[in-house]
């Protein structure tokens, strides 16, 4: 199987200047890989580190020790402390993330935020594809000129879950993608998390819902909390 | 991906007096990046940007720019009329203030049409159509197309504005609090415009704001200014969501969350 994102030694702490330097470790020698076409689930108590280890391996957070080595243009690059640039080359072409929240300019139209992620498309076939999407997702075509301000936290979350899917990259990262959806939806998300699979896109996910966990992920990764050093 | 950048500076300095405004400051842009300055006021990220505009000179350092061609200027030793030349075509500057840099007693359409007549275009008809064209791209009913700028709101002159900078196509942009002293309601229209333009007209900018929502949403690469020194700089959103010096960490924290 095509190794698409492997750690090695990846170590992360926080420190906070404003605490008086207190220093808080949260990864230690986290070695952790997924393939093409195979979904890792994160799992352990909250706190443990889960979101941080994903939001590492995005490049978010930046990760002090180790590696993360990631399939980019058909080779391995490191973007551990890569240069910024490469780590936007690398989300514009390899690496989606869908996050728990929607963050985007206000009063642009949901279609809009959703087609302007499209990879490759014409404006035109990036429209479509993003209605296509929303309607899948259950989001009305009465609201796709909407601003998502207004909307529902489940509804948010769709617009996120359309804008992270319809890329299309060969690695996806997902952070509690159906934690305020309903059975419905979930299992919306589910089919589309198992045709991602099915084109060989290599999936990370943190699933609150352990049924959900159950039916996508291959394989768990075991996030422990740490010790704290102070 | 090319590794050359389209300006860079290295080794800035620059006192008023006793106070440093730049303290070895380094800077790179590379095409089509969006590279946003934040600080407090005060801070020197205005400064920054009129030294790497080449309207205010440093007492020490360099900065570089890379032409169409490949070939690279020093800014700082360019004569007068070349960087004159340059800011009417490469480049582009969108003041806070538009009043400052649109003539108020010429309609809107000629403010636009005259960057073009600088750089030498002399058909009226011609100049007019793309006049309008830009109006009609920034969101202006083009029927005010004769109409004085005066009678524009404050939003509708920011925009008129930048119509007035992107009409030449400028490869690089300096945009200095362009949604500052806007109501928020334009602000966010703004917001969406600039960030679309600039995507769609592959158009590389630095940007000077002090507020990190602005940064967030604009810009791919951030660096944080604190009494005229660089205390950070990198990835937009790894800057703000995990800040490493405590100068950017004390800002981040200081936000409101609306």
């Amino acid at each position: 199987m095509t190794p698409m994102l492997q750690t090695a030694g990846l170590g992360k702490h926080f420190t906070l200047h404003l605490r008086g330097g207190l220093t808080i470790p949260v990864l230690q020698d986290v070695d952790f890989h997924v393939a093409a076409g195979e979904c890792v689930a994160l799992v352990g108590p909250s706190g443990a580190g889960k979101t941080t280890l994903l939001r590492s391996l995005y490049g978010n957070y930046r990760a002090d020790q180790g590696s993360i080595q990631v399939r980019h243009h058909g080779s391995m690059v490191e973007l551990a402390r890569a240069a910024p640039r490469l780590v936007v080359d690398v989300r514009a072409h390899s690496m989606g993330y869908v996050s728990q929240f929607l963050r985007v300019v206000p009063r642009v139209p949901a279609l809009d935020i959703v087609a302007e992620a499209a990879r490759g498309l014409s404006p035109e076939e990036a429209r479509d594809r993003a209605a296509a999407l929303l309607l899948r997702l259950n989001i009305p075509r009465r609201l796709h000129a909407l601003p998502p301000a207004t909307f529902s936290g489940g509804e948010q979350q769709r617009i996120n879950l359309a804008r992270g899917f319809i890329g299309r990259h060969p690695i996806l990262l997902l952070d509690e993608p159906t934690a305020s959806l309903d059975a419905g939806n979930r299992d919306i998300v589910v089919s589309m998390i198992d045709e991602a699979k099915a084109a060989g896109i290599a999936i990370v996910g943190i699933f609150h819902d352990v049924s959900t966990r159950d039916r996508v992920a291959d394989r768990t990764y075991s996030v422990a909390p740490l010790q704290d050093a102070a | 991906m090319t590794d050359d950048t389209l300006l860079s500076a290295r080794g800035l300095n620059l006192r008023f007096g006793a106070i440093p405004a730049l303290v070895d400051v380094a800077v790179d842009l590379w095409p089509g990046e969006v590279l946003a300055i934040v600080g407090e006021s005060g801070s020197g990220k205005t400064t920054l940007l009129n030294v790497l505009s080449g309207r205010l000179r440093p007492d020490d350092g360099v900065v570089w720019y890379r032409d169409p061609s490949g070939r690279l200027h020093d800014v700082h030793a360019m004569p007068a009329p070349k960087l004159r030349a340059l800011h009417r075509s490469d480049w582009g500057f969108v003041q806070q203030d538009p009043r400052s840099a649109l003539r108020m007693g010429v309609s809107a359409g000629g403010n636009v049409g005259e960057r073009l007549m600088a750089q030498g275009l002399r058909h009226y008809g011609s100049i007019r159509e793309q006049a309008i064209d830009w109006l009609r791209q920034v969101e202006i009913d083009a029927a005010r197309v004769d109409d004085m700028p005066r009678t524009f709101s404050g939003g509708m002159l920011q925009r008129l504005q930048i119509a007035r900078t992107l009409v030449t196509h400028p490869r690089l942009v300096f945009m200095d609090e362009p949604t500052g002293g806007l109501d928020v309601s334009v602000q966010a229209r703004l917001l969406d415009l600039i960030r679309s333009l600039v995507a769609r007209l592959n158009i590389a900018a630095v940007l000077v704001t002090h507020d990190l929502a602005v940064a967030r949403l604009l810009a791919h690469r951030i660096v944080v200014m604190q009494r005229g020194v660089v205390v950070e700089a990198g990835l937009t959103d790894q800057v703000l969501d995990d800040p490493q010096h405590a100068y950017t960490q004390l800002l981040v924290s200081s936000v409101l969350q609306a």
